[in-house]
């Protein structure tokens, strides 16, 4: 059977286009990913800026909204990875994980990004031994301790006040003079009480035979070095393109991201479109993730009606 | 068969002093991914439960252990054979990435 429509990925992009494509009677199959379904927003804690949410709504809430709402218009979820897709011709071909395939006429893709690692050679020794990704996961037990996070934007800030609830002190480092986030939020976290800022500074190196033991910084105007003790470190510096299924497949810019048609979600392939933080690196908010994800849904719907 | 709960107090039982290896899956409520990851550990175990044991551990309900062993990030999965840890596994991975890492258990 060749469907209409398969959409790649979930989080706001993903569930958005799912709730268009299924009102418009496509029937699509949605891979949600086998444990990043719902993406990014899975580990955040308070949306105070999606519009609707007065009060605001936990990320994790959020999306297991969206899938249910995807999931009453008729999409079929798949709680599934793709490991494999054959985007060219006008039939396109998914795999998944568990070795069924799908074809179908269109494919949207929004699989998001992942975390970017700072690339040292015993950040992935020390992972899970004091190094982190989530702070919602993983702040509990850092308790009475005095931790690191690095990074400048949203993200950073968001898990440096997170963390201020377990850690006795939380030092934001950011390798520039000024935060990249939002001004609110940089407001809240240049004003607690337990976050020190630590400006103009890089980690170097992370310390620590069996756990995390401190780190090794860098003054990014004077070339200084310095050691600190630190028990944790949670890297927060931003986010990479989850694209490395479809490279050689599609145009992708020069950081991985899916090259888009302006004010469109048309890749270079007929029939396969591309919304949410996997095309994105200027917005990267849930509800512009949301809003291209309608905009996929939308394109997809007129390709296939041609 | 299913996973079962392990708690401070029958952890020595149950884990410890088993004969046939144990997985840990050291977890708690808030954590997303560890949500994630419930429903495959579900599936390994109902399909390879004889040879590998799965509990789970609420890291919220048990701090005590959670700190002997180390936790600083979840989900963590450590299989213990004859008392000691032989295998950490950190973070959420799909169904097929487990089991090839749980390859010699299972």
């Amino acid at each position: 059977m060749i469907r209409d429509l398969v959409i790649v990925g979930s989080g706001p992009a993903g569930y958005t286009a799912a709730i268009y494509a299924s009102r418009a009677q496509l029937t699509p199959v949605q891979y949600e990913g086998s444990v990043t379904a719902g993406g990014a927003l899975m580990t955040t804690t308070e949306v105070e800026n999606f519009p609707g949410f007065v009060d605001g709504v936990m990320g994790p809430v959020l999306m297991e909204d969206m899938r249910k709402q995807a999931a009453r218009f008729g999409t079929e979820l798949i709680t599934d990875d793709v490991v494999e897709m054959d985007l060219k011709g006008d039939i396109k071909t998914v795999k998944d994980g568990s070795g069924n395939v799908v074809q179908a006429r269109a494919v949207i893709l929004a699989m998001g990004s992942a975390y970017k690692k700072i690339g040292l050679a015993n950040e992935d020794r020390l992972s899970g031994r004091g190094v982190s990704w989530c702070a919602t996961c993983d702040g509990f037990f850092f308790r009475d301790q005095t931790i690191a996070v690095v990074g400048g934007g949203d993200s950073a800030v968001e898990e440096a006040t997170f963390l201020t609830k377990f850690a006795t002190k939380v030092v934001l480092i950011h390798r520039r003079d000024s935060l990249r986030a939002s001004k609110i939020m940089a407001a809240r976290a240049l004003n607690h009480p337990k976050i020190e800022m630590l400006w103009n500074t890089e980690v170097v190196d992370i310390l620590g035979a069996e756990k995390v033991s401190g780190l090794a910084l860098k003054n990014t105007l004077t070339g200084e070095l310095s050691e600190r003790d630190f028990t944790g470190l949670f890297v927060a510096i931003g986010h990479i393109p989850r694209s490395e299924l479809i490279i050689g497949q599609i145009d992708l810019d020069n950081e991985g991201y899916v090259k888009v048609e302006a004010r469109s979600t048309r890749t270079n392939l007929p029939g396969v479109f591309a919304c949410g933080d996997l095309v994105d690196h200027t917005y990267r908010q849930a509800i512009t993730a949301a809003g291209s994800g309608c905009q996929a849904a939308l394109d997809a719907e007129k390709f296939l009606s041609h | 068969m299913a996973t079962s709960k392990v708690t401070t107090a029958d952890f020595d039982e149950v884990v410890l002093k088993s004969s046939t290896p144990v997985l840990v899956d050291f977890w708690a409520e808030w954590c997303g991914p560890c949500r994630a990851i419930g429903p495959i550990l579900e599936d390994i175990s109902n399909e390879y439960g004889e040879k590998l044991k799965i509990v789970k551990l609420n890291t919220d309900e048990e701090s005590a252990i959670a700190i002997k062993y180390g936790v600083t990030s979840i989900p963590m999965l450590n299989v213990y054979v004859n008392g000691e840890v032989v295998k950490t596994i950190i973070g959420a991975k799909p169904k097929p990435a487990l089991l090839k890492e749980l390859e010699a258990f299972i």
